[in-house]
């Protein structure tokens, strides 16, 4: 079921001899928009034409080779190194490839990906996996706001793709989403999913106030706490969700400590929200 | 062991005797047909099994029923995409068209309406029938889709809660009508031989035996005496008319007759069902193993007994 390859891959050691490494020369905390650190780019070019590609440094225009020290050719395979919390775009737009970010990762990190994988082995700021398109993003601290969420003024937001994270996450995960799949070890903020227009988001945790909120469709599902669930969703009824079962076996194949009892157990699910199509749903884990 | 020419060999070549049973120096002449596998699930073996006896009920033969089906397989909860047992099943039919409507009729009437089934493709082969994408107009405009990774499922509200379906069913070609024979001195042996035929050749991937039990006792030729019937019964091996045919292919201790026909997804695996059943039903009381061809004309594949059962190359076929 499911791309078993993407469960591999994720579990494999990137193998130093065949990777880009990019170490940051400075920790600094003047912002770096390091759109440039693709692995779609990078698969075709020399060393020298690596470090060539651009970058900003505040509002300067810089390239990769000043504020990197980097190792490595030809590959799609890249690894990125240092206090990395104020790069931004790190994978923007990223097709092909994976991105191993050993340490915290800035802003926009996988913004509207359309392939290829990143991880991230501490935390991602705000707007990790916005628009999303494709692709597997998987954060093993915790993610800031809008995981996965559409941005301002776009009347729809990430389509396919799977965003794990291993931690907790802020508010407006997976906002105006379409065919996403979100998964949260830990807790989320407020309006989680809100305006979804489809997709699946499963918090292992908590999950904040007005999950759901103008949702047509789509689902939110809380194994955690039970939440507080909005007066514009109504009961429908208890269930054991077949489909559900599908979800939770893949995100036990890709490690996430998803409790046996609940791929068996039922879920009272809550439909709506009745001020927009009220097709979403909201499946709280019921505990026996 | 002796040596002899048949009618459809070109050089000499020697006789299988297994256990004292000979092997007929012929071949089973197969066909072209397409298949589909399914994983069907539910919340435990019996139910799964229900749906999945009721979707493969009348399919013997695509004569008049349409397809041929039957169970491939039992999958443990590990194996199937929502981890419920589950069973594999397998449909034949003559072409891609007619796998479209098959499966929309049997999931639909059989297996959609099995409580707490699940369905999903077990193939994985690249030419697709949106079984699912029909079938979740049943939702009535109430059912809803999901996306994981690459397969999409549909979701239809139903009375015991929600019945999942694949959007798409794959299907391949394949091979139907693969055959032996078994000639024995009486029916006690030709029966017990043909029901330990059958469940070796259940233990092989990939295949079905479509008739009752896996055994057909109305074997058929092409042909009759009667105007617009294409099908009789096969009177070569009929034996209370042995004197009254003209060419009766049975020896004077040869009393009762059953047939296995073998539908499979690839050649190997008709053969090594063949090779499995051939062997296993090589006991006493039967005489002697054949097979039923057409000359060779009609299907591209011949699976010749003596090249399986190891008795040596023949000339011609496949």
């Amino acid at each position: 079921m499911g791309c078993v390859s993407c469960a591999g891959l994720m579990m494999e050691p990137l193998d130093q001899r065949d990777t880009v490494t990019l170490r940051l020369k400075e920790p600094t905390t003047i912002p770096i928009e390091a759109d440039s650190i693709r692995p779609d780019l990078f698969v075709s070019r020399t060393l020298a034409e690596i470090k060539a590609l651009p970058a900003f440094y505040g509002r300067r225009k810089v390239t990769l080779g000043d504020l990197f020290e980097i190792v490595g050719d030809r590959s799609d395979r890249v690894v990125v190194e240092g206090d990395l919390r104020h790069v931004k775009k790190i994978g923007l737009r990223m097709s092909q490839g994976r991105i191993l970010v050993r340490g915290n990762a800035g802003l926009h990190l996988g913004a509207y990906m359309r392939g290829g994988e990143i991880v991230v082995e501490g935390d991602a700021a705000d707007w990790a996996g916005a628009q999303i398109q494709g692709g597997f993003i998987r954060i093993r601290g915790n993610a800031g706001h809008r995981v996965g969420a559409a941005y301002p003024g776009e009347k729809r937001g990430a389509n396919r793709g799977t965003i794990i994270v291993e931690g907790s996450a802020g508010r407006e995960v997976g906002a105006k989403a379409r065919r996403l799949l979100i998964a949260v070890q830990g807790d989320v903020g407020e309006f989680a999913g809100a305006y979804m227009l489809a997709g699946t988001i499963i918090v292992l945790g908590r999950v904040g106030k007005r999950a759901g909120a103008g949702s047509k469709r789509g689902t939110i599902v809380a194994l955690g706490e039970s939440p507080d669930i909005l007066p514009t969703y109504r009961y429908e009824c208890t269930i054991h969700p077949v489909f559900l079962r599908c979800y939770l076996r893949r995100l036990q194949e890709w490690g996430l400590p998803v409790p046996k009892a609940a791929l068996e157990g039922d879920f009272r699910r809550y439909s709506g929200d009745i001020t927009s199509l009220g097709k979403g749903e909201i499946l709280v884990y019921a505990e026996p | 062991m002796t040596v002899g020419i048949t009618p459809y060999e070109t050089r000499m070549v020697e006789l299988l005797d297994i256990n004292g049973v000979e092997i007929e120096n012929t071949f089973a002449e197969a066909f072209d047909m397409w298949a589909s596998r399914l994983i069907v699930t539910a919340v435990n073996d019996r139910w799964a099994m229900a749906a999945a006896l009721a979707a493969t009920g009348f399919a013997t033969s695509i004569i008049a029923c349409g397809c041929e089906g039957g169970i491939d397989g039992i999958l443990s909860p590990e194996l199937t995409p929502d981890g419920r047992p589950g069973v594999l099943v397998l449909f034949f039919t003559m072409s891609d068209k007619d796998m479209d409507k098959v499966l929309l009729n049997r999931v639909g009437q059989c297996i959609m309406t099995s409580p707490t089934s699940a369905c999903y493709d077990g193939l994985g082969a690249d030419i697709k029938v949106k079984t699912g994408g029909k079938l979740r107009f049943f939702g009535d405009g109430f059912q809803s889709s999901k996306l994981l990774e690459k397969r999409r499922l549909w979701r239809v509200p139903v009375m015991d809660g929600e019945f999942v379906i694949e959007e798409s069913f794959s299907m391949q070609k394949a091979i139907g009508g693969g055959n032996f024979l078994i000639l024995a001195e009486d029916e006690r042996a030709a029966l017990s031989a043909a029901e330990a035929a059958v469940e070796e050749m259940r233990a092989v991937p990939g295949v079905i035996m479509p008739f009752p039990g896996g055994v057909v006792r109305s074997g058929s030729k092409v042909g009759s005496k009667y105007k617009g019937q294409f099908a009789a019964t096969n009177t070569a091996y009929c034996p209370t008319i042995r004197c009254q045919v003209a060419a009766s292919a049975l020896p004077e201790s040869v009393n009762c007759v059953m047939e296995i026909v073998i539908d499979g997804l690839d050649e190997a695996a008709v053969r090594e069902a063949t090779r499995a059943g051939v062997q296993a039903a090589c006991r006493k009381g039967v005489v002697r193993i054949s097979a039923g061809n057409y000359g060779g004309k009609l299907g591209r594949f011949h699976f010749h007994l003596n090249e399986i059962m190891g008795g040596g190359q023949v000339d011609g076929g496949v």
